[in-house]
């Protein structure tokens, strides 16, 4: 058999199945957009410019899950990031259990997000949640909160949430690679009398950096793009108010029948991470970060 | 003296963040063992004063969650073994060969874990009923097939690249075929990486719930998360049949993460890594 052949036969089934039950219907997606298409009135499909694109932008859910995503996106990462790196530092060196520890700490990346929402939804429970009970027992608060049905807690309380959801994927890239930084460097600072903060600034972080740019990346735009914690969570209430656009598309989808509205938010994302994608290979320069 | 306040500040922290980390675990396995009468009264009662299993009796009779749990395996198990098959040979090839389109097809690999995949969803919905694969299993079984080719294949090529061509080349000489170096020689050699890629393949399906809440709302047919989803719907104040729901679907991954977690954690990072 030559190379030819070889490659084709293992090329052809991934390929295939992939243009055709995720590229083509992406690209359906995308001229949905332009259409009007509701499920329940499928005879009455037609082109409607971007009377879509017009809707969202007057629909004053669609400018707050415009903002909510900004919010939730920076304030989740940044968060995470930070927890992540001080415990992947704190886990660097061996110790007696640490094997042990990383299985009760990092578990949480083998949940769904929608059933890590629908935890910490019985948790922020106003009535009878455990926070609220721990917050009155250790006298911090005096009267029950609603946290997730007042709209002043509620996207603080699902990004709580998402923080402790994302730290372990942080946690678990960061260590990878701090393991990977020869001890070798570290001998040469010590001697240099390199005290513990400036060995981490000038010999650890620099050495992680294409680490720390490519995950941050990419945790980025999955956070932007994954629905399910807060559909489990909150579902968007009250009123809207914890929507981001991958919850109020598919809002769209499941609940409103609406694919035309859903497709042109999806659109919008894709301009979004676009741009994003451009801004922060500009400004970090991340070239050799590596792709993936 | 220096060193041990920074050493006693560390336990302090990691002590700290894996009680935080335990604790909505442990409350929900809690809130799922107590009686209906103890789970709404107060003050709250952080280890139950009488355990019982019949929130877990009460779910099994006031649904087919026997069923659920089945489907769940059915569609996980036999999509994650077509997609070890079918990324194996693309990751196979990616890794060995360089060809004209081979960084175009990388690009539109890496591509779909970026672009907010809802945009298919609709679509996707209409494609299946024409299909006629509206509540039937094999939608799930083929999408979810589909989902996980691309992040398959970028993570066992990485694999395959960890491993010399050298290896197949000579058993190449010796006269064995390209397929059957790579199932005899490199294959084996891959047993980690394969074991890992199917476990993380396992617990994306096992997890996914709106393809399947598009697809299915026959009740037998329904996944784990669908049944759920419907219970949040229906019983929302019922939270011990709703806890003992979660326990139970969270076991098989969080099992499994407990037996395989060094493996995956090194299959995760080092797939990504060598990109």
């Amino acid at each position: 058999m030559n190379n030819r052949k070889i490659i084709l036969t293992g090329l052809i089934p991934a390929l295939l199945l992939v243009l055709v039950f995720t590229y083509y219907p992406f690209l359906r997606g995308i001229i949905m957009a332009f259409q009007e298409y509701k499920l329940f009135n499928l005879s009455n499909v037609h082109f409607i410019g971007i009377d879509n694109f017009k809707n969202a932008f007057q629909d004053p859910k669609f400018i707050m899950a415009l903002q909510n995503s900004a919010y939730w996106v920076f304030c989740s990462l940044i968060l995470q990031f930070l927890l992540g790196l001080t415990l992947a530092l704190m886990l660097k060196r061996k110790f007696r259990g640490r094997g042990i520890y990383q299985g009760l700490v990092f578990y949480s990346w083998a949940l769904s997000g929608f059933l890590i929402g629908m935890i910490w939804k019985w948790m922020f429970n106003s009535q009878i949640g455990v926070i609220n009970d721990l917050l009155l027992r250790i006298g911090l608060i005096h009267q029950r909160i609603g946290f997730l049905s007042e709209q002043k807690w509620a996207m603080m309380s699902v990004i709580i949430a998402n923080v402790w959801y994302g730290v372990a994927f942080f946690a678990i890239m960061l260590l990878a690679a701090l393991q990977s930084v020869p001890s070798e460097l570290y001998e040469a600072a010590e001697m240099d009398g390199a005290g513990g903060v400036r060995r981490l600034w000038n010999i650890t972080l620099p050495y992680i950096k294409p680490t720390i740019i490519s995950t941050l990346m990419l945790r980025a735009i999955w956070i932007f793009n994954d629905p399910s914690l807060i559909y489990g969570l909150t579902n968007g209430g009250p009123a809207g108010s914890t929507h981001i656009l991958s919850s109020l598309m598919l809002e769209h989808i499941i609940y409103g029948g609406d694919y035309g509205a859903a497709s042109a938010i999806g659109i919008i994302m894709i301009v979004i991470l676009l741009l994003y994608t451009i801004f922060f290979l500009s400004v970090t320069k991340a070239e050799k970060a590596g792709e993936f | 003296m220096k060193k041990n306040i920074f050493r006693s500040g560390k336990i302090i922290y990691l002590a700290i963040y894996l009680l935080i980390m335990i604790f909505p675990l442990y409350w929900i396995v809690i809130t799922s063992l107590k009686p209906q009468k103890e789970i709404f009264s107060f003050p709250l009662k952080y280890w139950p004063e009488h355990m019982t299993l019949d929130n877990y009796i009460h779910i099994f009779k006031i649904s087919k969650f026997h069923i659920y749990i089945g489907n769940s395996l059915l569609v996980s198990i036999v999509s994650a073994l077509i997609v070890l098959v079918i990324a194996t040979l693309s990751a196979y090839v990616m890794a060995r060969f360089t060809f004209r389109g081979h960084k175009q097809i990388m690009m539109a690999f890496i591509a779909t874990q970026m672009l907010p995949g809802f945009v298919a969803l609709a679509p996707l919905y209409l494609m299946m009923s024409s299909m006629n694969l509206i509540n039937n299993r094999m939608s799930l079984i083929l999408m979810y097939t589909v989902t996980l080719i691309p992040f398959t294949t970028i993570m066992l090529r990485g694999f395959f690249q960890r491993i010399p061509a050298s290896l197949e080349e000579a058993a190449m000489i010796d006269g064995c075929s390209r397929w059957s170096a790579l199932l005899r020689i490199i294959i084996p050699v891959m047993l980690p990486g394969i074991a890992s890629s199917f476990i993380f393949a396992f617990v994306q399906n096992w997890n996914e719930l709106f393809l399947a809440v598009m697809f299915i709302d026959n009740d037998s047919l329904k996944t784990l998360p669908v049944a759920m989803n419907s219970f949040i719907l229906k019983f929302d104040v019922d939270w011990g049949a709703m806890s003992a729901g979660a326990v139970l679907s969270i076991i098989p991954t969080v099992l499994i993460f407990a037996f395989a977690q060094k493996f995956i954690v090194e299959g995760l990072t080092q797939g990504a890594e060598k990109g």
